[in-house]
């Protein structure tokens, strides 16, 4: 049993080598062991202090944010609140203020659970996860970290250092709304996140939309077939798709009819808010708001 | 986890440095009241959702019912203790008592602590704002209008 505080980079890599388990804030980890869901492993390296993890850096291509910055300083960032907009959404409905500072990107998206927030955002985006280990640096569409609820492709003693966006381009953005019982510390019910270009006559240059909590991992499509058509149709064709692709549960908090009727009307709200955007509409972060999703408070 | 296996280390609240030796699963709000003896920060839930146990670890709310103490080394933490200014309560105390924001007591700690980390980054929050910087504390007593309004006559009370 140990539990070791990292200083650098190398030295949590070393206890990861090592078979520690890494622990950022703790928020899912911990409170999952309290659950009883999972055992609190015995050996864990605190990866919170590694500085160097919490930057958020404008690139030539996009945007590269350290796998150790908050939900916090996500929906907070500038440059990710007016270009990123999905992903800023997303971390914006993250529990409660104290668990958005004390959670992580890398935690949520470490997690894999299908109900993650920021998944739908960030594939939705083109994003990519930048995985390190003491045998060196691999980087993949963030679709393929995830290979199941609980389970990634990271390797033993990876560790996830930092996730990348490419520039969303001219008339371009995105938006994700989830559906939710109250305005709160909720999971979602469902969820989507949409990425819109627009077109110079404000038809659809680029459509992607991302699906939360209807599938084992976030299920992602690249809608071509809809470039060159008005946003509403696409909206529209959007609901459709998300309602047939979609293989949801029923649980405690939604049956399989429920959530495939309203992951549709997520998709066509999550489209519609985004194209807003795309236009040069501002729309608060995070939108669920201002699309009206949620108990009035 | 096996729970018998003990780890030393320093916890410093309200600026105080505590020894402590604890197994390395206890979480900091047991630690808080059992160990160091304050017991300002209350046990609700239990499980991440009342925020009756919220405390500020260098300067940010953080559920302490589900925090590693151990994690919690090289901090500050502060409780509820640690927010009077001697023998004067602070100005979040004083106005949650005379809004009428009190009546069981049992969120208040975590309460005033959520507003203390919300003011320090809002100086002048919007209720809206007041809201979601409580969103994570529940009250089953007064309904939240007499919080709110404390935090917002704080706010005024500090700019001032
Ligand atoms: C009250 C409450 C409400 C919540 N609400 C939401 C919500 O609305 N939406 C949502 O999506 N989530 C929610 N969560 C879940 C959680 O807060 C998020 O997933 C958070 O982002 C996890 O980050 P963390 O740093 O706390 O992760 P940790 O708990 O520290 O780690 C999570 C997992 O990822 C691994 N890990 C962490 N960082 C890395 C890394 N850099 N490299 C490799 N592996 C790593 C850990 O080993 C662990 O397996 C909630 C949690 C709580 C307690």
């Amino acid at each position: 049993m140990s539990f070791t505080i990292a200083r650098t980079v190398d030295e949590a890599l070393a206890a990861l080598t090592a078979g520690a388990t890494p622990i950022a804030g703790g928020t899912d980890l911990v409170v999952g062991a309290r659950h009883g869901k999972a055992a609190l492993p015995a050996n864990l390296v605190a990866i919170d202090r590694l500085d160097e993890l919490k930057a958020v850096v404008e690139t030539k291509e996009g945007v590269s944010i350290g796998a150790l910055v908050s939900h916090h300083a996500i929906e907070t960032h500038p440059l990710l609140a007016s270009a990123y907009c999905a992903l800023a959404d997303g971390s914006a409905l993250v529990g409660s203020p104290a668990t958005r500072h004390v959670g992580t990107l890398g935690g949520n998206i470490m997690n894999a659970s299908p109900a993650m927030d920021t998944g739908a955002p960030l594939t939705v985006m083109g994003a990519e996860v930048e995985l390190r280990s003491t045998r060196g640096n691999r980087r993949m569409p963030i679709e393929q970290l995830w290979t199941g609820p609980g389970r990634t492709s990271a390797e033993p003693g990876e560790l996830c250092v930092a996730i990348h966006l490419p520039k969303p381009g001219p008339k371009a953005n995105s938006a994700y709304v989830r559906l939710e019982y109250r305005r709160a510390m909720e999971i979602a019910v469902v969820g989507a996140a949409a990425f819109v270009a627009l077109a110079d006559d404000g038809t659809i240059a680029a459509l992607r939309v991302g699906l939360t909590a209807v599938a084992p991992t976030i299920l992602t499509c690249n809608l071509v077939e809809q470039i060159g058509r008005p946003v509403a149709a696409a909206a529209e064709h959007a609901a459709q798709m998300a309602m047939e692709q979609c293989t949801p549960i029923s649980d405690v908090r939604a049956s399989v009819g429920y959530r495939r009727h309203t992951v549709g009307v997520m998709a066509r709200r999550a489209v519609e808010a985004a194209a807003r955007r795309a236009a040069g509409e501002k729309i608060a972060i995070p939108v669920n708001r201002a699309v009206g999703i949620g108990a009035a408070s | 986890m096996s729970t018998s296996e003990r780890i030393a280390f320093t916890l410093k609240v309200n600026g105080t440095d505590y020894p402590v030796d604890v197994e390395q699963g206890r979480n900091l709000l047991s630690v808080i009241r059992s160990e160091i003896g304050l017991t300002g920060t209350k046990e609700g839930c239990d499980d991440c959702e009342c925020g009756a146990c919220m405390v500020l670890l260098d300067g940010q709310p953080v559920n302490s019912c589900s925090y590693l103490a151990v994690q919690a080394q090289g901090r500050a933490i502060t409780t509820v203790e640690g927010v009077i200014d001697g023998d004067e309560m602070h100005p979040l105390q004083r106005n949650i008592l005379e809004e009428g924001g009190v009546q069981c007591g049992f969120c208040t700690p975590g309460m005033i602590l959520s507003a203390h980390a919300l003011l320090a980054r809002n100086s002048s929050p919007s209720e809206e704002e007041v809201r979601i910087g409580l969103s994570g504390n529940l009250c089953r007593c007064t309904g939240y209008a007499k919080i709110v309004a404390a935090v917002q006559r704080t706010a005024t009370e500090l700019h001032a």
